[in-house]
């Protein structure tokens, strides 16, 4: 058994202080392996944001430990360098494709700056680079030559996806990243994720509100509420056998062949 | 929509032919063509579709709130009358007590700097010509009657003091106020909580059945769809492509598009090795190709799908497909085994 890529451990979030404060993460703590797929699921301010922010280094954390490698990765980078070194640890794609990329941008200069900024190299080779970039997440050559504006909500994320792999990450972390897309095309894109983690052993920290899509991605899933861990385990005995009634509550309202919302505990 | 509520009498809602243009800028662009669906009294229907295949845009013709510039032929019956000419008081008396809309986003439809109890009062002042009093004295029991405990309080408070779901409850309060026939429901949980979903659908349907409302509701929620509606109508590129029973749009799908989707769709209960996506993305009316709308991404599709343009045939007694291949299809749509899946082929379509 080798050691977890990331460790996090008892990590909180307060925001304010006196009678504002409020805690958005609670002492909360997971692994992420090597190759490993992570899902967070919660509802609107349950705190599964928040908790990716810090350990993206957005946020720094009230208290607890974030470790990459066995590196200490609690507090937020300091420098340039530092966040250049720490983006090729881990990258985030977000959940709007249409507010996450310059509009003035092709997607192809898009995809060559950060390959040049992460690894320096002549036109030749970035522009390689690139074409495999583009390749793997399925983009054609008209669509690296075109501005955001032109592509549908699917092709967007694929670049998002793209620019995020360009600095060659160990983790992704995915937030809500397929939340807005048409069912035809969030079947896609969850394929090409497999994909990616299969080709790459990148691992995933897969944040989402939807139970049957941390289904299809996560090996493993924590559930949040009011930004305390409710509960977590493999992603299967999670949504089979829910130990806590929040988890089986989460279940309980997916509609499905039967739901009846009238049905459902009466909560009012 | 007669398959499951036949009567003799005229169904309250029923659109014919439902065709519409809109200008952008030199150019008329279609957005929907030639729809036809109905809606018994009380009955619920649902408009299921993804981007761009004109699920709003029905919605919006039915409530007459098209953009400037828009053309429409067909014809909007409801209950008698012609929807589409009606003009003057008779369409302020027909968005005022007939129909009714809830949006997806009831923060952008509530007005920030007013509150709650005036968002709720005003109409029921201005059309029901009552006394302040005894609107507010309404808008507390609506609030009531959704589910809102300390509704003295709530009246009293700005949008951005409530949550979503909430919020959400007040626009439904909002909506029924005037106890109208029909509800357009426009994706009115897409933007909530999924346990937040569940409440608010309970209060939509128990609204819906005690005060005997019709609705249309608008969702990309096939599972939603299928459990809480009567019918189902889906759309795809301006056109209607299937029409039946919504509890089972599941289980027998009669298009090949809404096979496509239920199979798309990651299943909670198991992981699949890979989702049978569908290759392409969504097209709108004004980009379809000739022939049937769906054929480019289709994974049936033959030579005479390219070619003719579909129509809307009967399958069986319980609904309809505008799919040339429906009836030899049918049953088959969702069996994986015998068919190629067009998981590998997504990116060739791209």
């Amino acid at each position: 058994m080798t050691a977890p890529l990331l460790e996090v451990r008892n990590l909180t979030k307060q925001f304010g202080s006196g009678r504002t404060l409020a805690t958005a993460v609670s002492d909360v703590s997971f692994d992420l392996a090597e190759g490993g797929a992570l899902g967070i699921v919660g509802e609107s301010g349950s705190g599964k944001t928040t908790t990716a922010r810090m350990v993206m280094g957005l946020e720094r954390p009230t208290s607890g430990t974030i470790t990459y490698r066995g590196e200490d990765r609690t507090a937020p980078p300091r420098s340039a360098r530092e966040w250049k070194r720490r983006g090729r640890e881990i990258q985030i794609v977000f959940q709007d494709p249409y507010t996450s990329l310059d509009r003035r941008q092709t997607v192809g200069d898009c995809l060559a700056e950060v390959v040049r900024l992460h690894f320096p190299a002549d036109r030749e080779a970035v522009r390689a680079r690139v074409e495999e970039l583009a390749q793997l997440v399925g983009l054609d050559d008209r669509q690296l030559r075109a501005l955001p504006r032109a592509l549908s909500g699917g092709q967007r994320q694929r670049v998002a996806i793209a620019r995020a792999l360009a600095a060659e990450p160990r983790v992704l972390i995915l937030d809500e990243a397929v939340s807005a897309l048409d069912v035809s095309i969030q079947a896609q894109i969850l394929n090409l994720l497999t994909d990616i983690r299969a080709e790459q052993g990148i691992s995933f920290l897969f944040i989402s509100h939807d139970l049957a899509v941390i289904r299809q991605i996560c090996d493993d899933t924590i559930v949040m509420r009011f930004g305390e861990v409710v509960e977590q385990g493999p992603t299967e005995r999670v949504l089979d056998a829910p130990e806590q009634a929040y988890t089986q509550l989460l279940r309980d309202s997916v509609p499905q062949d039967g739901w009846d919302p009238l049905a459902g505990p009466a909560r009012f | 929509m007669t398959a499951t509520h036949r009567s003799t009498d005229a169904p309250l809602l029923s659109v014919e032919d439902l065709s519409v243009e809109l200008r952008v800028g030199e150019e008329m662009r279609t957005v929907l063509k030639q729809v036809s669906f109905s809606i018994e009294a009380g009955q619920t229907v649902g408009l299921v579709g993804e981007s761009g295949s004109g699920k709003s845009m029905t919605v919006r013709a039915i409530s007459r709130l098209l953009p400037e510039g828009a053309q429409t032929s067909g014809r909007i019956g409801f209950d008698g009358l012609d929807v589409l000419d009606l003009r003057g008081e008779a369409l302020r008396k027909y968005r005022a007590s007939d129909v009714a809309m809830i949006f997806q986003d009831a923060r952008a439809h509530t007005n920030p700097v007013r509150r709650i109890g005036d968002f709720l009062t005003e109409s029921m002042i201005l059309n029901g010509k009552i006394g302040r009093k005894k609107a507010e004295q309404t808008a507390t029991e609506l609030l009531e009657a959704v589910g809102i405990h300390d509704a003295a309080r709530r009246l009293k408070q700005h949008p951005h003091e409530l949550s979503g779901g909430l919020l959400q409850r007040v626009m439904i309060a909002s909506a029924v106020a005037a106890r109208p026939r029909l509800i357009l429901a426009d994706e009115p949980t897409t933007a909530l909580d999924v346990t937040t979903q569940a409440e608010v659908m309970a209060i939509l349907k128990r609204m819906q059945q005690e005060y005997g409302m019709a609705m249309l509701f608008i969702t990309h929620d096939l599972e939603l769809a299928g459990a809480v509606c009567d019918d189902t109508v889906v759309l795809y590129a301006g056109e209607v492509v299937e029409q039946q029973q919504a509890k089972r749009l599941h289980h027998d799908p009669l298009h090949p598009y809404t096979a496509a989707l239920v199979q798309a769709r990651p299943d909670i209960n198991q992981r699949a090795d890979r989702l049978p996506s569908v290759p392409g993305h969504p097209t709108t009316a004004y980009e379809a190709p000739a022939g049937c709308a769906f054929a480019p991404r289709c994974r049936l599709a033959q030579e005479r799908c390219r070619e003719t343009k579909p129509e809307l045939v009967a399958i069986g007694d319980h609904g309809e497909s505008r799919c040339v291949r429906a009836v030899e299809l049918r049953g088959t749509l969702l069996m994986s085994g015998t068919t190629p899946l067009t998981a590998d082929t997504e990116e060739a379509a791209l």
